[in-house]
């Protein structure tokens, strides 16, 4: 039997306000342990939480740029739960009425475009950091204690681990391009749960689903995924029953692990917040929000292929993070070529970035050096291959790519009587190698070629320099 | 008029976690079979167009501003704390 499988994912968003969702402590991440706590963060008696508006405005945008509809009768509800985590023992949280609903974003996965609706994006405040030692208790931080969270569920269109990557990625993007959170997986500002379950082809309701928890980082989602889609169909072709059970994704292994069977639903008696008031969003708080939404990935990559010539492809992975989509404008429009700045960016340094772990902007690069070294490039000034050495020096201690050039001495050697010399003291000096190209051997005018290039520190103007040693080769 | 069981107290007992003994849980389920009968009379009113009154007060959109102040001091953040441990606060572990 084959079996279809039917992904959900859940994912929460930090907001990265200067304050919390419900109290003005401080709320901002790396804080020495329990120094961004105030008696509303801890749960005193008698203490009133107030909504923060930057909050709900960021709530707002995100879902706005996930294509949601606003609710204009919001409010906010009680989930009850006792857990060391939360010092009040219920999260202020949006139940029945949340703020944004009926959303999408479209997918690309192997070529193929896909819209996966987004059921709700709703507020809510995060808990405490709990650590445990291992030796019976845990540590508890409360810092993150309050930090607004947006949780955006999607509906269960997601179909396999590749896409349910695909809508991270997304969601990644379009977040980060709203300027609401810095959406880091390793730092916790987006994380992610999974529901998963397997249904016989052609069958229309659902099979019993699992959650998947410790997803942390956008692979292992993937990879619990497909772990989690073999233990269900062996299950399934075994004739047995999938249980309705939480399961931690165990980094070491790749596999999920049981963690506990779900007895019924959960019960949280939710109720209406009583310490606060409904919020009505008119006409105008709207339009505001909606005004503030910058470009998003998807019209960017649209006109980077309509406007710029670039491939969809590479538009895509242009557009993916927002700092690189703006490095490229910069580099655009500080006058390099669209294709090769975006060759630059996606291939060095991307490769750079990679190998350094580093962000963009945590390196010395600029728009108008990349771009000023791509000029060169163009007018024939220096060689792709010195381009590299003069890339290092811009990315690792930044400067004017013109005064680099000029100070190391790396213009490329374009003048025809200089290289004719350098050809003729070489193949003066190596008489076998003219022999052994007569007699066949190709490889022999790369080793000439070797000979000239090092003799001019690589700055011989590649073209012109084999042209003119074929010439002198064919008199000889 | 709803019945209430001594399961269901117990159940609900858990959720608040309240120890309670059986002989409490049957106590209780009389009376709170009392107090529900009695709240069910107000399902005999018609409330199909009354909107669902979750404050007194015509209030809407009470909010402040998105500035910071500095957290307590953690010194007195760990005077009601039990335990605590390199400025964390100690508590058995608990595997959710």
């Amino acid at each position: 039997m084959n079996f279809e499988t039917i992904i959900g994912l859940e994912v929460h968003v930090e907001l990265k306000t200067e304050s919390k969702m419900f109290s003005p402590s401080p709320a901002h991440f790396g804080a020495e342990p329990n120094t961004n706590t105030n008696v509303i963060d801890l749960g005193y008696p008698g203490v009133l939480p107030v909504v923060n508006k930057t909050a709900v405005d960021w709530a707002m945008k995100a879902a706005l740029a996930l294509n949601c509809e606003i609710s204009r009768h919001t409010k906010f509800d009680r989930k009850n739960y006792f857990y060391p985590d939360n010092p009040k023992a219920y999260q202020i949280s949006q139940f029945d009425e949340p703020i944004g609903e009926h959303g999408w974003l479209e997918i690309e996965v192997n070529g193929e475009k896909k819209r996966i609706g987004i059921t709700r994006l709703h507020m809510e405040e995060d808990a405490g950091k709990l650590t445990h030692t291992g030796n019976g208790h845990s540590l508890v931080d409360f810092n993150r204690q309050g930090t607004p969270l947006i949780e955006i569920v999607s509906e269960p269109d997601i179909r396999t681990p590749e896409e349910a990557y695909a809508y991270l990625e997304k969601i990644k993007s379009i977040i980060q391009y709203t300027g609401v959170s810095d959406v880091r997986m390793e730092e916790g500002s987006l994380r992610c749960d999974a529901n998963i379950s397997l249904r016989p082809y052609g069958r229309d309701e659902f099979g019993t689903k699992t959650e998947l928890k410790n997803l942390n980082s956008f692979n292992f989602v993937k990879k619990g995924l497909e772990h989690e889609q073999i233990r269900q169909e062996q299950v399934l072709l075994a004739g047995g029953v999938i249980e309705q059970e939480t399961r931690r994704y165990d980094e070491s292994t790749g596999k999920t692990v049981l963690m506990r069977v779900k007895e019924g639903s959960d019960d949280y008696r939710y109720f209406p917040e009583p310490d606060l008031v409904d919020i009505v969003i008119d006409d105008a708080w709207l339009e505001r929000v909606r005004a503030e939404i910058p470009e998003l990935p998807d019209a960017r990559k649209a006109r980077y292929v309509s406007e710029l010539g670039l491939s969809s492809y590479d538009a895509m992975v242009l557009t993916l993070q927002k700092p690189i989509s703006d490095f490229f404008e910069a580099t655009v429009k500080a006058g390099a070529d669209a294709k090769l700045a975006s060759n630059w960016l996606m291939g060095e340094v991307s490769a750079y970035l990679n190998a350094q772990n580093k962000e963009l902007e945590e390196t010395e690069l600029t728009p108008e050096g990349l771009a000023g070294m791509i000029k060169l490039i163009g007018e024939g000034t220096i060689s792709s291959k010195i381009a590299k050495k003069v890339f290092k020096e811009l990315i690792e201690k930044g400067g004017d790519p013109n005064k680099i050039v000029k100070a190391q001495g790396l213009v490329q050697i374009s003048d025809e009587n200089v290289l004719l010399e350098y050809v003729t003291n070489t193949l003066d000096a190596n008489p076998q190698s003219i022999e052994d190209y007569k007699n066949g051997k190709d490889r022999a005018i790369g080793f000439l070629v070797g000979q000239i290039m090092k003799a001019t520190k690589g700055q011989a103007n590649p073209p012109l320099l084999n042209k003119i040693l074929l010439e002198e080769i064919a008199k000889r | 008029m709803a019945k209430m069981t001594k399961e269901e107290v117990i159940e609900v007992a858990h959720l608040a976690r309240l120890a309670i003994t059986d002989e409490e849980a049957v106590h209780f389920a009389d009376q709170l079979e009392a107090i529900t009968n009695a709240m069910e009379l107000l399902n005999e009113l018609d409330t199909e167009n009354v909107e669902p009154t979750t404050h007194v007060l015509p209030l809407v959109n009470v909010m402040r501003e998105d500035k910071s102040i500095e957290g307590l001091p953690r010194e007195l953040v760990m005077k009601n704390v039990k335990e605590h441990e390199g400025g964390q606060v100690r508590v058995p572990t608990i595997l959710d």
